[in-house]
C-alpha cells in the first residue's frame, strides 16, 4: 500500500534511517507491501504523524523510534521504505 | 514460561459443553453466557482475567505472552457466574500471526470448543489511549455490547494523564471504565457490566458512526477526533524507561552488563544455592533414615527409603537451584527488559536467518523449551515459526540443570577460573549453556538455508515500558513451578524409581535380591551397552538414558536409586560413586549428550501439535539424537586423548 501524501518536488525524500537521535518528523508515505504496511499503521506508523528516533541496539540496528506514545524497534531495511515529508 | 511439562497448556477450568442450559440458582434455566477479553498485546488483559477469574494466567511486560484462549469461570451475586475468555493481544482484527488467529476465530465464533462471545471485555492501556482507541473501531462494529476498559489508570494519573470517562462513553455509545487490573481499582463496574451481561441487559450495539474499519488512517483521525473531545490529556513519557534504556542498551556497557548479570545468577545458582540445597538434602537423608526404622519388612524398607527416597530426594534437592532460575526468568519477564533482550539480538538471529522476536521464545525455552515452542505462535513468517520451534529444545531447558549440577559437581574441581569471581564449575555451566545456544543457531542457519528457506521477514516489535517486578508476581512464579516440579517428581520420578527398585530387585534367590550386577537392570543396561560404549558409558548410565527418554531429570533418580541400592548413601555419595564408575571423557560425553539429545516427551507432544504432524517431531528427534550420539563419541574421544 502507499498512503500518498502530495508534496512540492524534492530530488529525494529522506527516510527514517537519516533521523539522529532525539530527531523527529512527520511521517510521509509507507512504501512496503501491503501487510507490513498495515501492520505498521496499526503500531501508530500513520501518515501525517511525528516520529522521533530514539536508541538502537549495540551496533545501530534495529533502531527504536518513538511514535503515537509508544516505542517500537524496526530494522534498517524497514525504516529505510517510511519515507518522511 | 510459567507453565511447563505438568501442566499441559490450557487446563482452564472447563465449562460444559457449549449449547447446554445450566440451570441458575434462582431455578430458572439460562445459558451460559461467554465474555471475550479483547485488547492491543500488553494491555493487561491477562491481568484482568486473573483478577475476575482467581485462575493464574501468565502475566508478563512484554506483547505476545497470551497465545491461546482461555476460559474461566466468574461468580457473580445470587449464584449467577459468566464466563470469561483471555485472549492473545491484537492490533486489528485481520490476523497475521497464529495468536492473532486465535483472537479472531473466537470473536467470529470459529473456534472449535467456544460458542461465539455475547460480550466483549475491550481493554485498552489508558496511558496511549488514542492509539489503542483504534481496536475500538472494529471491535465495536462487530455490534456485541461492548465495555470500554481503560487500564492502567494508576500509570496515568502517576504520570499526570487524564481523560473524562462519562464523555467518552458517550462518545462511543458504550459503557467505560477507568480500572487498574493489577491494583484491582474501578473492577466493580465490570462485575456490574457482567452481571448485566448475563441478564441481558447490557446494551447491544453502539449507536455511533464508525470509520471505515479497514482504513487505518481513517480510524486514527476517529481515534483522534475522540481522544479530543473527550479532553484526553496524554502522560508525561515514562522517564525512568529512558533512563534505563539508556543504560542498558549502551552500545559498550548494555552487552557487559548482561553478561556481568548472566555470570553473577550462575555463580549464585551454584553457590547462593548450596546451603539451601544442602538443608533440603539433610532433610531428606534424616527423614529417609526415620521412615527406614519404621518399616520393618527389609524388602519394603529397601523399596521405600533406597528406591523412593533416594531416587526421588535427588531429583528434589535441585529445587533450590530451579527456583533461583525462575526467579532470573521472572525478572526478565517482568520487568520489560526481555523486550530489549530481542532488540540487541536482533542483528545475531538475522544472520542467522531468523529474527528478534525468534529470541523471544528462546530465551522462554531456558525455562522449559514446552511453553517456548507455544510461544513461536508469534512469529509472522510461517518458515521462521518452524525453524524456530526446531531449534527451541536446544536451549538449556531447566531440566538438564540437575544433570549439569550432578555431573560438574562429581568431575569438575572446585577452582578459581578468570578470578575470584568465576570459579571453573561455573565457566563449565556457562559453556554448555553456550554449546546449546550456538548448536541452535546453527541448526537455524542449516534450515534457514535449505528446507526453510524464506525472503527477509521484517521486525516489529513494541518495546513496552519498564515496570517493576512485584514481589507478588514473582513470588506465585516460583510457587507455580514448584508445584510443577514436585508434581513430577511424584508422579513420572516416582514411577520410574519404583519400576527402577524392581527391575534391579530381581529375580529373587533363596529369597534375597540379587546383587545388582545380576538383576534385570543390569540385563536391560548390559544389553544397551554395546551402543553407549564408545561414548564411555557403563550399563547403569544406559539405564539412566533409557528413563531420561520420558524427563532429562530422571537420570538423576534412576542413578540415585541405582546407587542408593548398592549403598553409597548420600548425594556426595552419588557423586562419589559417578567418579568411580565413569572416567572424565565419560562424564564430558554424558554432558555433551544432554545438552543435544531430544529426551522429552512433552516437548515432542508439543511440536506435533504446533506443527500439525508428526513429520517435524520425527525429524527433530532424528537430528538432535544423531548430533547427540556424534558429539558425544568425539568429546569421550577428545578428552580421553588429552586428558
Ligand atoms: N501499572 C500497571 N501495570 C499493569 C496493570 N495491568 C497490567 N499491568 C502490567 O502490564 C503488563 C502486561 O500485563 P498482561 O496482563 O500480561 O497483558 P496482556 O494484555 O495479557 O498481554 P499479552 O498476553 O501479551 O497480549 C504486566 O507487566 C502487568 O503487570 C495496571 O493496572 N497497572
Ligand atoms: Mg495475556
Amino acid at each position: 500500500m502507499q498512503v500518498i501524501f502530495k508534496k512540492g518536488s524534492s530530488k529525494k525524500a529522506k527516510n527514517l534511517t537519516e533521523l539522529k537521535p532525539g530527531e523527529a518528523g512527520v511521517l510521509g508515505k509507507l512504501d512496503l507491501p501491503d501487510d507490513d504496511a498495515q501492520r505498521l499503521m496499526e503500531m501508530g506508523f500513520v501518515p501525517g504523524h511525528s516520529i522521533t528516533r530514539g536508541l538502537s541496539a549495540p551496533g545501530g540496528d534495529p533502531r527504536v523510534f518513538r511514535v503515537d506514545g509508544s516505542e517500537v524497534a524496526l530494522r534498517r531495511e524497514t525504516a529505510l521504505r517510511l519515507i518522511l515529508r | 514460561m510459567g507453565d511447563c511439562h505438568g501442566c499441559p497448556n490450557n487446563i482452564a477450568t472447563l465449562p460444559p459443553p457449549p449449547g447446554l442450559a445450566v440451570a441458575g440458582s434462582n431455578g430458572a434455566i439460562s445459558r451460559r453466557h461467554i465474555v471475550a477479553i479483547v485488547g492491543p498485546p500488553n494491555s493487561g488483559k491477562s491481568t484482568l482475567f486473573n483478577r475476575l477469574t482467581g485462575l493464574r494466567q501468565k502475566v508478563a511486560n512484554f506483547p505476545g505472552v497470551t497465545v491461546e484462549h482461555r476460559m474461566g469461570r466468574v461468580k457473580l451475586e445470587q449464584g449467577r457466574e459468566v464466563f470469561v475468555v483471555d485472549l492473545p493481544g491484537v492490533y486489528s482484527l485481520t490476523p497475521r500471526t497464529e495468536d492473532e488467529r486465535v483472537t479472531h476465530d473466537v470473536l467470529s465464533g470459529q473456534m472449535k470448543d467456544i460458542p461465539r462471545p455475547d460480550a466483549v471485555l475491550l481493554i485498552l492501556d489508558s496511558t496511549n489511549l488514542s492509539r489503542h482507541l483504534v481496536l475500538a473501531a472494529p471491535v465495536l462494529s462487530l455490534g456485541l455490547p461492548t465495555l470500554v476498559i481503560l487500564n492502567m489508570a494508576d500509570d496515568l494519573k502517576n504520570r499526570g494523564g487524564d481523560v473524562n470517562v462519562p464523555e467518552l462513553a458517550m462518545q462511543l455509545g458504550s459503557p467505560v471504565a477507568l480500572v487498574s487490573a493489577a491494583k484491582g481499582t474501578g473492577v466493580e463496574k465490570i462485575f456490574q457490566f457482567l452481571t448485566g451481561a448475563t441478564l441481558g441487559a447490557a446494551p447491544k450495539a453502539p449507536l455511533i458512526q464508525l470509520p471505515v474499519i479497514q482504513d487505518i488512517p481513517k480510524c486514527r483521525a476517529w481515534a483522534t477526533s475522540i481522544g479530543n473531545k473527550t479532553g484526553y490529556h496524554a502522560p508525561a513519557p515514562p522517564l525512568w524507561t529512558r533512563r534505563l534504556d539508556a543504560f542498558f542498551l549502551h552500545p559498550v556497557g548494555g552487552p557487559l552488563v548482561f553478561l556481568f548479570v548472566v555470570a553473577a545468577v550462575f555463580q549464585t545458582i551454584f553457590n547462593g544455592a548450596r546451603p539451601l540445597m544442602d538443608a533440603v538434602q539433610a532433610l531428606i537423608e534424616v527423614s529417609g533414615r526415620w521412615i527406614g526404622y519404621l518399616i520393618p519388612n527389609a524388602a519394603l524398607k529397601s523399596l521405600v527409603v533406597d528406591g523412593i527416597w533416594k531416587g526421588v530426594g535427588s531429583v528434589v534437592i535441585f529445587l533450590p537451584q530451579i527456583l533461583l532460575l525462575f526467579l532470573f526468568i521472572g525478572i526478565l519477564e517482568d520487568s520489560g527488559y526481555l523486550a530489549r533482550a530481542a532488540l540487541i539480538a536482533d542483528r545475531t538471529m538475522a544472520r542467522f536467518g531468523l529474527q528478534g522476536k525468534s529470541f523471544i521464545p528462546l530465551l522462554s525455552a531456558y525455562a522449559c523449551a514446552v511453553p517456548a515452542i507455544m510461544a513461536t505462535r508469534t512469529i509472522e513468517n510461517k518458515r521462521d515459526r518452524i525453524a524456530t520451534i526446531l531449534i527451541a529444545p536446544f536451549m538449556t531447558c531447566s531440566a538438564r540443570l540437575p544433570v549439569y549440577i550432578l555431573i560438574i559437581g562429581a568431575f569438575i574441581p572446585d577452582r578459581h577460573f578468570l578470578g575470584p569471581f568465576m570459579s571453573m564449575r561455573v565457566a563449565v555451566m556457562l559453556g554448555l549453556y553456550v554449546l546449546g545456544f550456538v548448536a541452535a543457531i546453527l541448526t537455524a542457519r542449516l534450515l534457514k538455508s535449505t528446507v526453510l528457506k524464506s525472503g527477509r521477514s521484517s521486525f516489529m516489535l513494541e518495546m513496552p515500558p519498564y515496570r517493576w517486578p512485584t514481589a507478588r508476581s514473582l513470588a506465585l512464579r516460583l510457587v507455580d513451578r514448584s508445584k510443577v516440579f514436585l508434581m513430577r517428581a511424584g508422579t513420572v520420578i516416582l514411577a520410574t524409581a519404583i519400576i527402577i527398585w524392581v527391575l534391579s530387585s530381581l529375580p529373587i534367590h533363596d529369597g534375597k535380591p540379587p546383587a545388582i550386577e545380576h538383576s534385570i537392570a543390569a540385563g536391560i543396561g548390559h544389553f544397551v551397552e554395546p551402543v553407549i560404549k564408545p561414548l564411555g558409558f557403563n550399563w547403569k548410565i544406559g539405564i539412566g538414558l533409557i528413563t531420561s527418554m520420558a524427563a532429562r531429570e530422571t537420570i538423576v533418580s534412576t542413578l540415585g536409586t541405582i546407587y542408593g541400592i548398592q549403598d553409597t548413601g548420600s548425594q556426595h555419595g552419588l557423586q562419589q560413586a559417578l567418579r568411580q564408575d565413569l572416567t572424565l571423557g565419560g562424564a564430558v560425553a554424558l554432558l555433551v549428550f544432554f545438552a543435544f539429545a531430544m529426551q522429552c516427551m512433552s516437548t515432542i507432544a508439543v511440536v506435533r501439535r504446533e506443527t500439525g504432524g508428526w513429520f517435524w517431531p520425527a525429524v527433530q528427534f532424528a537430528y538432535m539424537t544423531g548430533l547427540a550420539y556424534v558429539c558425544a563419541f568425539l568429546a569421550n574421544r577428545i578428552v580421553s586423548i588429552w586428558a
